[in-house]
């Protein structure tokens, strides 16, 4: 790695925000005691269900749209390799420069380097998944220079120098009344100046957010997004938004540098047609969110530019081709961020999105962060594939058909092959046991003498290693006799079988 | 290696396995029922308006020209910025307005301007949508973005009923802004606030052809 680039942070593990400090159960347990925020998730997730339903109902062709989003992601993968070199051509034949990033930190470099070569001290940013998994403003912040997030969940967060914890509403787990004190505490204009006028109305928290911004988006000459699609045959780059803050930078800065996942290139223009159904319907519960914009390179006529004059497009590895060589976990890079699984999870709604760790929290975090990061001995993220009561639900919400919880009981398997040591001990304890008739009827009259333990017939407290056990839930205690001694009993009495 | 050849290689690495080429399955409609019927420009009206935007029907009577004057004065702008290929019919002939031709107006000309007025280049009835694609009668994206009020018209044979027909009929390779609504937000509580940084206040005037 070069090192020709000073001041570039140290991101954990070298994945960006791809894990977070804590163990899932420990994380949540915490998030748990939080009744403010059990409120506003529950609140938040509940509303944003009632809208997803109404609007996919509606669609008489909801399920052929599933299966042909799904058909469309499973062949861009299988055919990755050619796609993405499409994609780069088609880009640079229409003056766009293409960049290729094997992780976070080379990601950070090249974007870091680009802004720098534009003299520039402040850049201004859409809403960006990638970027936020990368760690990018963290990275720009350490080489001098500011960058601003113009989404107002985004901004929300990042004034209150807090991590977002919904991929679609980052600030889903703050109130009106919490955000106000953060605008209140934080938000300067070029004077220093707080907001004016700061009542706890959305309508009008939202006005003090777009006066901070709009001199921002004016002035900036560089802008960084992220990307929903890329069309490969086209070298069309599509990104999906609300408030007109993408349009700003998409439109107005000189240089616009994109950083995209390489998993999100579709073969054809044609493709479109399926996500931009699936994804606002999923996503925001709208037939179609107010604003989508697309660029292929750079445009204008006769020397009048439409838009940037220069348009970068880093490509991101950053653990997808690791997540790719899994031919179960593969499908979780079919994800188009839509964030329907998070709301209808019991486990989401009433944790919240930090308890996951990364920047990719719910049921698609729970297995897309593992994939893209490995689960090494004692790894936070092989809590994940457990963090879910394997309902179905998420499943039968993705507008991708990706099989949540198939792809969640495969990396359990893999967590318990790779880590605690305790628990394959006391597996290979087990069938050493239960492999001999003896062994087992030895260890079930031995069973016995633990009910002496027990109280009220459970267990509500053990020593580790078995506090994992009880730490959640009571153990019921060994009955008085097992079932072979009780069938015995039965034949020697003369009570045979009715 | 380079990082370009290095992912590359990874990329085919882990598809070791040859994974199936699957022929997408493209069931889904293409067509609305409605397609080629006045109802078609019904339901465009409708769901426009659900997401707040105002939406105005013009006649030979009532004409485009008429409509944009009236919603510019209600909403009390003195200029609006216009393409040079809006059609001369669309411009209204008060003196109240001032139409500036974009001849490449700075972003603060266009910061001061009171609205803009655009055509489009199709309309989808199911999503309620408008799509721009910087044709001669809209103009480059800025124009529709930084006046805080646009006035759209839309002719209705530029209305299809499907986002399946309306791709189909645009250029991938031009500059695209789909609108649905005013801007909007639901970042705090869920609880929607329309105008945030795009055009706070939206019109649109549905056109018969040759209106």
């Amino acid at each position: 790695m070069s090192t020709a680039f000073l001041g570039m942070p140290e991101l954990p593990g070298g994945h960006g925000n791809l894990r977070g400090a804590a163990e899932f159960p420990d994380a949540a347990r915490q998030a748990l005691g939080n009744r403010q925020l059990r409120d506003n998730l529950a609140h938040a997730t509940g509303a944003i269900r009632a809208k997803r339903s109404a609007v996919v109902d509606e669609v008489p062709d909801w399920e052929e749209l599933r299966a042909a989003g799904s058909a469309v992601k499973a062949d861009t993968l299988a055919r990755l390799p050619e796609l993405l070199e499409q994609l780069e051509s088609a880009v640079q034949a229409r003056g766009g420069v293409v960049h290729w990033a094997r992780d976070a930190e080379e990601a950070n470099r090249i974007v870091t380097e680009l802004a720098g070569r534009q003299g520039a001290r402040e850049v201004v940013k859409v809403k960006s998944m990638a970027t936020q998994e990368i760690g990018l403003d963290a990275a720009l912040d350490a080489a001098g220079i500011t960058a601003t997030e113009t989404d107002l969940a985004e901004l929300i967060v990042q004034l209150d120098n807090d991590r977002p914890s919904h991929i679609l509403v980052p600030a889903i787990h703050r109130n009106r009344r919490e955000i106000a004190e953060i605008f209140a505490e934080h938000m300067r204009d070029d004077q220093g100046r707080p907001p004016t006028d700061l009542g706890d109305d959305p309508a009008a928290l939202t006005e003090a957010a777009r006066r901070y911004l709009r001199e921002k988006f004016l002035r900036t000459p560089v802008a960084v997004s992220g990307a929903n699609f890329a069309v490969a045959e086209t070298g069309t780059l599509c990104v999906v938004e609300s408030e007109g803050n993408g349009r700003m930078c998409l439109t107005l800065p000189d240089t616009l540098i994109t950083v995209m996942g390489i998993e999100k290139v579709v073969p054809t223009w044609r493709d479109l047609e399926i996500f931009l159904q699936l994804l606002p319907r999923s996503s925001t519960g709208e037939r179609m969110n107010p604003y989508t914009s697309m660029w292929s390179g750079v445009h204008g006529e006769g020397g009048a530019p439409d838009g940037p004059r220069e348009f970068h497009l880093v490509l991101l590895d950053n653990g997808r081709t690791r997540a790719l060589a899994d031919d179960v976990g593969r499908q979780a890079l079919h994800c188009i961020r839509c964030s329907a699984c998070l709301n209808v999870c019991p486990v989401y709604s009433r944790t919240g999105g930090h308890a996951y760790g990364s920047t990719y929290p719910g049921p698609i975090g729970a297995i897309l962060s593992p994939l893209l990061t490995g689960m090494d001995a004692d790894d936070t993220n092989a809590s994940l594939p457990f963090a879910s009561t394997l309902c179905g639900a998420c499943y039968d919400v993705c507008p991708v058909k990706i099989d949540i919880p198939s792809v969640l009981v495969h990396l359990r398997g893999q967590a318990t092959r790779s880590g605690h040591r305790t628990e394959r001990a006391t597996m290979r304890l087990l069938a050493w046991l239960m492999s001999s008739a003896g062994r087992f009827t030895a260890a079930r009259r031995l069973m016995r003498l633990a009910r002496f333990g027990a109280r009220g017939g459970r267990f509500r407290r053990l020593p580790p290693p078995l506090s994992g056990w009880t730490d959640h839930r009571d153990l019921p205690a060994p009955p008085r006799r097992t079932f072979r001694q009780w069938w015995a009993a039965r034949r020697r009495n003369g009570g045979g079988a009715r | 290696m380079s990082a370009r050849s290095e992912i590359l290689a990874r990329v085919r690495a882990a598809l070791a396995d040859e994974p199936a080429v699957r022929q997408v399955p493209r069931e889904y409609r293409q067509h609305s029922r409605d397609a080629g019927t006045a109802d078609l420009a019904e339901m465009f009206g409708e769901r426009l308006a659900e997401y707040t935007a105002r939406v105005h029907r013009a006649t030979p009577e009532h004409t485009p020209a008429e409509i944009i004057a009236e919603v510019l004065r209600a909403r009390g702008a003195s200029s609006a910025v216009v393409a040079r290929g809006l059609p001369a019919r669309w411009r209204p002939g008060t003196a109240s307005i001032g139409l500036v031709d974009d001849t490449g107006l700075g972003i603060g000309e266009l910061d001061r301007t009171d609205a803009a007025v655009t055509g489009c280049a199709v309309a989808i009835a199911e999503t309620g949508t408008l799509v721009l694609d910087a044709g001669a009668d809209q103009g480059r994206r800025a124009i529709s973005l930084i006046p805080d009020h646009h006035v759209c018209v839309v002719r209705t044979d530029q209305i299809v009923g499907t986002v399946a027909e309306a791709l189909a009929a645009l250029d991938p390779l031009r500059p695209l802004t789909f609108i649905s609504g005013p801007s909007a937000t639901s970042d705090i509580e869920l609880d929607r606030v329309e105008g945030v940084h795009g055009p706070r206040n939206l019109d649109v005037i549905v056109t018969p052809v040759g209106c």
